[in-house]
């Protein structure tokens, strides 16, 4: 071993990962199932659970608000924690740029949400 | 004698480890669905703007979500977040010190059930305010 | 010996060759001799030895799967070949390399001084609580308290671990399963106190955020030693220690 370790800064990249894909365990496969499937088809739930009013309300609710910003930076750092080690396993090892381009846009989804949602309002 | 050092060690290239073994296919199968996550996640981003962009841009999103090829999307990305689902669930046993109920282990087994059990209860849950929500 | 020859089956075992001295590169070799359905791997490459060719070299000592001498790739997977028996294989070919991930020596031999030297650097033994005399008499210790490390001890440093794990294969900076598990074995030992002097090497960059839970060493571990779990577990203990290592500062963790 080494005689000069460094400690590594992998916990905050890994606790996220880890926060991100226990919710997507939790909820991801019904949350897919209700926007994605069932509403637009009107398959067990009503065409218009996400109509304009509702969804506005919903998200100008802070509760609300905190759920979709939750779920989606989760989603997203869980994501990009999982992409930039199967870089390296399929032997991409582009370092410090790869690292960038995986947490950045993380970051910036998890920016660009914050945004949206802050316009959206109270 | 030869004061050469005769060794020489040989390193064998990692050069498509994964495809020697199916149990490192599986591990490639379960780490991509992370890509899904993220294309869930961009979606819903996608939705958050059109929603910050008023009720025309909200309902073209909307109209988006109910095209076939929307339809058919949200089929492949449910097959794969349920996959990561089950095999997050599986792996989460060897994550965890030794649980102690009634003074014996819990088994893997009986880790991942619970887990799968709350995932179930979290899932229809969270259904259930939907529904609720939406009458 | 030709009585045997004439009335056994006979099996081909197909050897990754490696002299240093006069090949560039590996290169396979079949043998073909005959198996009795209680031979192992081992003992087919001993035969091999005695009979055919003499040159081949390959580690073996109890022939019992207790000191990990003799792991090999069977067939791509990471073996003890005392273990493994010809008659699983029969009648096709046994494709016998060289544990993956580590540099090859001569043959089946490996360069294993990668593992000696992170061995050395978790302290693999009981640094006591407080210092302790010997009229203090020995220490006590429940059933529960030892369940809890009783598993890892069963480590016989066979190395087939790090040959399953690919991310050591890829990175042999890091730490690997085998000695993480050596390390929790310490760590969680009711009678030790050096936990955090074996910290840095869990915190570090070669550390335990290089796994990636694939689990194939502890699929492959002979006995059952579950190092997966012993990462694992490790890397919730490192991130507690990361967050909250300005809350409750110990001293020694950079």
């Amino acid at each position: 071993m080494k005689r000069d370790l460094k400690r590594s800064n992998a916990p905050i990249f890994w606790s996220l990962f880890g926060a991100g894909g226990m919710l997507a365990a939790l909820i991801g496969p019904m949350l897919v199932f209700i926007t994605g499937i069932a509403v637009p088809l009107g398959f067990v739930l009503p065409e218009d659970a996400m109509s304009y009013p509702r969804m506005l309300a919903f998200a100008q609710h802070w509760i609300g608000k905190g759920f979709l910003f939750v779920v989606v930076a989760l989603f997203l750092w869980h994501a990009a924690h999982r992409i930039f080690h199967s870089l390296h396993d399929i032997g991409i090892h582009a370092g410090a740029g790869a690292k960038f381009a995986c947490y950045g846009t993380a970051m910036l989804g998890t920016l660009v949400a914050a945004w949206a949602l802050l316009a959206i309002g109270f | 004698m030869n004061a050469q050092n005769p060794r020489r060690p040989y390193l064998r290239p990692m050069v498509g480890w994964w495809r020697r073994n199916p149990f490192f296919v599986e591990y490639m199968v379960h780490e991509a669905t992370a890509l899904f996550v993220a294309a869930y996640a961009a979606v819903l981003l996608v939705g958050l703007l059109r929603l910050a962009q008023g009720e025309a841009a909200w309902n073209g999103f909307l109209d988006a979500l109910r095209t076939p090829l929307s339809i058919g999307f949200h089929v492949v990305l449910l097959v794969a977040i349920a996959y990561h689902c089950w095999t997050w669930f599986v792996i989460m046993p060897k994550t965890l010190p030794p649980i102690l109920v009634g003074g014996r282990r819990l088994t893997p087994a009986a880790i991942t059930g619970g887990g799968l059990a709350v995932a179930a209860l979290a899932s229809l849950a969270l259904f259930g305010i939907v529904w609720g929500m939406a009458r | 010996m030709a009585d045997i020859a004439e009335t056994r089956k006979r099996i081909e075992i197909e050897v990754l060759r490696y002299r240093p001295e006069q090949d560039t590169e590996p290169f396979l070799q079949t043998y073909e001799l005959p198996f009795t359905d209680d031979m192992s791997v081992l003992q087919g490459l001993q035969y091999i030895k005695d009979e055919l060719d003499g040159s081949l070299s390959f580690r073996w000592s109890c022939r019992m799967a207790i000191c990990g001498s003799c792991g090999m790739m069977i067939d791509g997977k990471p073996r003890l070949s005392c273990k493994t028996f010809l008659r699983d294989y029969y009648p096709g070919r046994v494709r016998v390399e060289a544990l993956a991930h580590f540099p090859i020596e001569r043959d089946l031999v490996i360069v294993i001084d990668d593992f000696i030297d992170k061995l050395e650097s978790i302290k693999p033994y009981i640094i006591p609580k407080t210092p302790r005399t010997l009229a203090e008499g020995e220490y006590l210790q429940t059933p529960a308290e030892r369940d809890v490390y009783e598993q890892f001890s069963s480590c016989i440093n066979c190395l087939l671990c790090y040959a399953a794990c690919p991310q050591y294969g890829l990175n042999p900076e890091f730490v690997g399963p085998g000695i993480m598990a050596l390390l929790h074995r310490y760590n969680v030992d009711s009678r030790d106190g050096g936990a955090a002097q074996r910290m840095e090497v869990v915190n570090a960059e070669e550390g335990v955020f290089n796994c990636t839970a694939v689990g194939y060493c502890s699929e492959v571990c002979p006995k059952h030693v579950d190092p997966a779990n012993a990462v694992n577990q490790n890397k919730t203990l490192s991130a507690k220690d990361y967050f909250l290592r300005f809350v409750r500062p110990k001293g020694d963790c950079r």
